[in-house]
Order: C-alpha cells, then structure tokens, then sequence
C-alpha cells in the first residue's frame, strides 16, 4: 500500500476564545484528487493556513510522505513540496511568463546577471508540459485570468511538489478555460502529485475527484468517495444540525412594490434578471462571489449602466445615472466592501453618518452641526453605536460598530429601497444577531429591503424571499417556506443546468 | 491641577507637535538673538510671507482632496507678469479681474484635467509647472515687465499700503486665511473635500460629486495664485517672469509642516498659517544669528523632513518602521 503525499493528524487551531479547527485529519494520497468542502466559516482557509505555513496548529501533527514536519512559513512548506494556487493570483503584471515563474530564484551567470538563456529553456520546458499557448517571454498583464491562472500552476511545477492545493480555481474561469484547467489537474493526478481541490460547486467536485473530507464549524465531518455518495449527502454533511438555519418566521403584511426590475443586463456580469421586492420585504440574494450580485446593487445605486432592462421605482420606469441620482430618488446602499466603500475611516462617526446629505443639513451657507449631532445621536441610540461619543474616528470602532454606522448613514436618508450587500462581513457573532434582527426590524417598519449574503444561515434568517443566482442568473426564487438548504445549495452551484452550461 | 499620564503627553505632542515644536523653535531663536521677536521683526517675517501664505491657503485644499499642485510657482509668475503687462494698457481696475479670469482658466483646466479625467496630479501639474513657464514667457517675448509710472499707480496698495498700521499684505493674507478656513471647516463643500480626500471611493458611495469636488479644489488654487500675483506685482511695480520659480515646493512645504497628509483627508487652514509661518521664522532667524542666505536651503528641508518624519513617528507609536 502507498503512503499518503500529505497527512493531517488532529489538527487544532484556537485563536482568542474560537475554535476555529478541532481536530482536523485526513490524508491525500499520491495521485488523487481530494476536495475539500465546507460552508464559509467551516475552517477551509484557516486549515490552508495551517497548511501554508502561515499559522502554526495549536496541537496536532502534518505529515509529508511519512515525516512530521512544521511549517515554519511559506517558503518552508514550498521547499516541503506543498505548493498553492491562490484564488487571487499574486503575479508581477509587468514582468514577463519566465520571471514570474522563477521570481527570487532566477538563475544566475558571473557576477549575478540573470542567466536569460537558461531561465528562457527551463520555463518553455515547464510551459510545454501544460500545453499552453503563450511561451517564456509573454507579459504576464497581457494574459488572460486562466493563462495567468497556468503562470501559477507552473510556477508549482518548478518545485517537486507533492501536493498541490487548488483554492477556488475556477471562480473567474469560462467553461472552456475549465476544461483546459481541468487536463492539467488530469496530467497532474497522472504523475503522482497529490492534490487537494476546495470549492464550492458541486458539479466540479463531482466531476474531477476521488474523495471530498467535509469540514463544518471547524469540525472534521469525515471523507467519503465521490463514487460512493450523492450531492444530497454531501450537503447534509456541510450542513448537518448544528447551524441556526432558522428560517425566517415572521409574516406581516406586504405593501405596494416597491422596486421592479424587469429583464435587466450588463454585459456578461449578469444578464436578463428580472425580480420585485415589496414594501416590508426582505429578499435575500443568495449565490457565490462573482455570480453577480453586487454588480445589480451597483447598477441600481448608478455606479454601473446596465445594457438592456428597465428599473421601475413604485411603478415608474426610471433611470439612475449615478449615486447622486440613486440616492435623490430613494434608494440607499450599505456598500460590501466597509472599509473601502462605505466610510472615511479618518473622519468622525458624525461626519461619516451625514456624509451622504452634506448638502440638505445647512444653516445659510454653513453645516448645521447641531442638526448632524441629533442625527448622529438618534441612529446611535436606535442602533445601540457603541462609540465614546461622535467625535471618534471611525477607524477606531470595531467591526461591528463601524456596520452600524454605515447602515445608520443610510437609514438617516430614509430610503425607499435598502440594499445591503454583505451586512455581516468580519463582523463578531453577536453583532451579527443584532444587524440580522436589525433588517427584520426594518422590514416590519415597511421598508424595501435587498440582502446580498455569501452565508446561508443569514439569507435563511432574514429573507422573505430568496433569490439565487449562478454565473450572472437567476436560477430560481425560493419564498422562506418552500426553501431548503439542499434545493439553495443546488441552485447556486449550478445544478440542473449542467447540460445547459457544458 | 489634574496630572497628565505618559501617554497623554504622548497623544497631546502627537496632535500639538507642530505647534510645540513652533513654540520652542520661536524660544531658541529669541534666546540667541532678543531681536526676533520684536514686533517690528514679526511684521517684517509675516508680511514678507504673506504671499507664499496665500497660495499655500489654495494648496490645502487641494492637497486635502488627496492631490498636489506643483504648477503654482510658474502660475503665480504668469499672474504677475500679465497683471503688469494689462496695467498699462487698460488700467489696473480693468487689469486685475482680467488677470483673474485667465489665471482661474488655467485653473479650470488642471481641474478638469485631475477631477474629470482623473489623471495624475503629480504628472499633470509638473507638466502645467512647464507649459505655464512657456506660456508667460511667449506672453512676455521673454521681458521682464515694468510699470512705467511707479510713482503715480494706486495699484501699489496690495503690496505696500497698509490700514490701521497693519500692511495691506498681512491683511489680505489673515482675512483670505480667515474666509478659507471656515469654508474648509464649516461648509458641505469643505467637508465633501475631505471626505473626496480621505477616501474618495466613499465619497462617491455616498454620492459626492468627486470630479467637481476636486475641480472646485483647483479653482479655489488658482484663485489664491492670481491674488499672490497680485500681491507681488503691487509690491514691485516691476518683475522677472521667473519671479515665482520654485515657490511651488516652498508651499507644499509650508502645508507639509503644518501636518497635511499628502495622501489626502487631513489638514487645516489653520495649520497651514502654522507651516508658512514657521518656514518664515525658520528664514528669517537663520539669517538673524548670522547665517548665510543659502544655509536656509539646506536647514528648511532638514527641517521639514524631521518634522514628517516626528508627524509619522507619532502616529505609528515607534521612530522606525520594519517590514514583516
């Protein structure tokens, strides 16, 4: 019998009050494809972490071949052989195919000049191996995501690996670009490099791997052959009991439709989506990054001009050309992206809640500071801001607060539509609850409400309805009573239009 | 008396530094020579300022909204040399708004240039510091300009007059201080100037006009420069068309000193006056105690330097950084 490439023995990881692994084991054998699979937050990144060399386990042992070793960083675990291909590339665009490949070990002449000659016949050799069209002197910025994607993949084979870990290779891929991934992981598998697959999409697991280990709430929940089990029993093993899939109970009285969208596009972001949401409705937006729910908030806020569609606004057909727009007829977006999108992180918490109606909140030609304080208190007050007072700059609060405040800026305007993408992001669990109960709150006060979640437990909490895309479409709209995780989970993975697709 | 814990001291030196470091600057120099700060000496220092005062009023804001402006020195020698030119040939009180105007073009256009097409602050007014020089120069035929009757011209109040005992130039400067820092700190303009500054992408999630923030910014610049032209013209009554050569980097100085960031969001009018004046006294008492006139090239920047480097030693809690 073979020894397995790369073993995990109860593996712990535990960082200030969370258990973020608890014992973690399981064994990729020399060439086999293993995914690894699991809800966000199971403990997929934090174990890849391990793995890389960037944490080190709080118990609990890593084998290669039959040596326990510790990785000590990530150029110890790339000299071990265990080499990663990043979701988010990490190339020098500039440089060329050859450079990248052998950055920091280009080959030397005398007086430390680069050996081009050499560095020129080491990289075609590799690239020749994975049959791709570009050779060792193209820019790496002039490649396509899925060529740059090879640039990695080659970049591992300069090392002897001997385990390669592919984090969700295919998010920003096309079909076709799969299929050449998917020969070179074939190749791989061939030669007896062991290889461990994390994604989300059933249909690729099912396809390319032998085995898949599940991983929930930082708990190993075993391994099974692919062969031998269904995309049900996987999922169950993802979901299990223990999650708070409380689904959302509370049933009022919807209004009026507040927001039509009907057979809306933008290029190949997303295309021909139609969906409404009434007044005191949450609908949440449920698919994986890239499945084009933030780009619809973004056309409907007027950040991006949509190619075909209409947007109709309490029944009137409406254009929105930009947030200014956007925000004079009603509609409010809590941006994904807090630190980056939503607040001045050097202003105050006052300056950044009013930020938005600078303009309306004067007296004469100056700001109605007084007026700015009351508003800042009252959203505070409602949304319980734990903040030393008004004048603290916002990239001193937490996480949490910092959300608060964002919604707060938005709530302030009163809005007609509320699009929240992401409302809990790095946001500590207790805060979670409250933003969750905060948009219920919302809802049950007669506002429009649009939740986009990577999470299932939110989108189930909070939603009245629930819409799911895949790759830019929408797959199907559940209502809270007839959703289950196992049909959310198929919609959003693509299933059922496999045939469609391929 | 309430008692002060160390890292209160240390949080009142890191916000007061400059304004420490002003006060023990302004003792020294007294100390070494009485002379300094005599009224007669801080009228001389403020008033012969006052000019690189005003157009570092301008610069605040642009810098804020997270931009440079190196192109003000060459801007404010076009200023002069038109304001000069026109004063003979249509009067001055035709020839100043007429100044004006074209310095506030030149304005709108690196506006529209950094605000509308977002291009690169640095790149295009280090090109309008050149094309301007070559614009005032073609303006001139390369002559220095010259009023012909110095002695008979009114226009020489904003650079030699003085109300109430107080030069014209110190007025002008205080009262533009005074108008620009409340708009800078009191207005919606001032704050979406910050908020542009400090993290444009928010601003514009928030739906603040970024381009027309930042175009507003460089007007308000332009403004400032052609009344420092003004300024040095009346002063004059004759001028170099280089006479403002290198002024751009003693105003971004002075906004520097008085702890703008140059990536944008903070700083104030206030602070501003703070930087102009203490590079003015910094001049001024190295040529008091003796020093040579060009030692000051070599002590302003050793100063500026030192004192960035203090601004951002204070905020990180530690005098070196390391990577990793």
């Amino acid at each position: 019998m073979t020894d397995p490439v790369l073993r995990l023995e109860d593996i712990v990881k535990t960082f200030p009050g969370v258990r973020a692994l608890d014992g973690v084991s399981f064994a990729v054998m020399p060439g086999e494809v293993h995914a690894l699979m699991g809800e966000n937050g199971a403990g997929k990144s934090t174990l890849m972490k391990v793995l890389g060399g960037i944490h080190q386990p709080t118990e609990g042992a890593i084998f290669v071949g039959n040596e326990q070793v510790v990785m000590a960083g990530p150029l110890e675990a790339k000299a071990k052989g265990i080499v990663f291909i990043h979701q988010e590339l990490s190339l020098a665009e500039e440089l060329s195919v050859a450079e990248n490949i052998y950055l920091g070990e280009l080959p030397r002449k005398r007086f430390g000049m680069v050996d081009w000659a050499t560095l020129r016949e080491r990289t075609n050799a590799i690239l020749a191996k994975l049959n791709v069209g570009f050779d060792a002197a193209t820019r790496v910025g002039d490649l396509s995501i899925a060529n740059q994607q090879m640039v990695e993949i080659a970049r591992a084979l300069t090392v002897d690996a001997k385990a390669v870990i592919f984090d969700e290779p295919t998010a920003s891929l096309t079909d076709a670009e799969k299929v050449v991934l998917f020969d070179v992981i074939a190749d791989l598998k061939a030669s007896g490099v062991g290889i461990i697959y994390i994604s989300h999409r059933m249909e690729e697991i099912f396809k390319i791997t032998d085995r898949i280990s599940i991983l929930r709430d930082g708990q190993y929940q075993g391994t099974v052959n692919t062969a031998e089990t269904t995309e049900e029993a996987v999922t169950q093993m993802m979901i299990g009991r223990k999650l708070d899939l409380t689904r959302n109970a509370s049933h009022h009285d919807l209004g009026d439709v507040a927001l039509e969208v009907r057979g809306l596009s933008c290029g190949k972001l997303y295309e021909d989506v139609s969906f409404e949401i009434r007044r005191g409705e949450v609908v949440g937006f449920y698919g994986l990054v890239g499945a084009g729910r933030t780009e619809i908030a973004e056309t409907l806020f007027g950040l991006r001009t949509p190619s075909a569609g209409t947007i109709r606004l309490a029944g009137q057909e409406v254009r929105i050309g930009s947030p200014t727009e956007a925000i004079a007829r009603g509609i409010s977006l809590v941006p994904e992206d807090r630190k980056g999108q939503g607040l001045v992180l050097g202003m105050n918490c006052r300056d950044n809640m009013t930020l938005p109606q600078v303009d309306d909140l004067t007296a004469g030609p100056f700001m109605a500071e007084g007026a700015e304080v009351a508003i800042f208190d009252q959203y505070r007050d409602r949304l319980d801001i734990r903040t030393p007072g008004w004048k603290q700059k916002v990239g001193n609060l937490s996480g949490g607060n910092q959300q608060k405040i964002v919604i707060g800026k938005w709530l302030s305007m009163h809005p007609e539509v509320l699009i929240v993408d992401e409302p809990t992001r790095g946001i500590d669990v207790g805060s979670k609850s409250e933003i969750h109960k905060l948009l219920r709150g919302l809802a049950a006060q007669g506002y429009a409400v649009m939740v986009i979640s990577s999470e299932m437990p939110e989108v189930l909490h909070v939603s009245d309805r629930i819409v799911a895309m895949y790759s830019g479409r929408i797959m199907r709209t559940f209502t809270s009573d007839e959703v289950t995780e196992d049909s959310l989970i198929q919609a959003i993975s693509g299933l059922g239009t496999s045939s469609e697709v391929a | 008396m309430a008692t002060l814990d160390r890292r209160q001291i240390g949080s009142i030196l890191a916000k007061q530094g400059i304004l420490i470091a002003f006060a023990l600057f302004m003792i020294v120099f007294t100390i070494a020579n009485p002379k300094f700060i005599s009224i007669d000496n801080v009228f001389s220092v403020v008033r012969s300022s006052a000019i690189l005062g005003v157009m570092a009023l301008g610069v605040t804001f642009v810098v804020i909204s997270g931009n440079l402006d190196l192109s003000v020195g060459s801007m404010m020698s076009f200023s002069t040399i038109v304001v000069l030119d026109l004063h003979d040939k249509i009067g001055p009180l035709l020839a100043i708004p007429a100044m004006f105007a074209m310095t506030l073009c030149l304005g709108a256009f690196i506006g529209f240039l950094v605000g509308y097409l977002r291009l690169n602050s640095l790149i295009v007014t280090l090109g309008m510091l050149s094309a301007i020089h070559g614009l005032t120069l073609t303006y001139s035929g390369g002559q220095n300009m010259d009023i012909a009757d110095k002695e008979g011209t009114w226009f020489s109040v904003f650079g030699q007059g003085s109300a109430l005992g107080i030069p014209v130039p110190i007025l002008i400067f205080v009262g533009l201080a005074a108008l620009l820092g409340i708009a800078l700190a009191r207005t919606p303009f001032g704050r979406k100037v910050y908020a542009v500054g400090g993290n444009g992408t928010a601003a514009t999630f928030s739906g603040i006009k970024r381009a027309r923030t930042v175009f507003t910014c460089y007007l308000i610049s332009a403004g400032c420069v052609a009344t420092a032209g003004m300024m040095q013209a009346s002063r004059s009554l004759g001028s170099q068309n280089t006479v403002g050569q290198g002024l751009e980097l003693e105003v971004l100085a002075a906004v520097i000193l008085g702890g703008a960031s140059l990536l944008g969001g903070s700083g104030t009018i206030f602070k501003t006056v703070i930087g102009v004046l203490i590079l003015g006294f910094i001049q001024n008492g190295l040529l008091l105690v003796g020093l040579q006139f060009y030692v000051q090239f070599v002590v302003t920047w050793v100063i500026i330097i030192l004192a960035v480097w203090l601004d951002i030693a204070a905020k990180r809690g530690k005098l070196f950084s390391h990577i990793a």
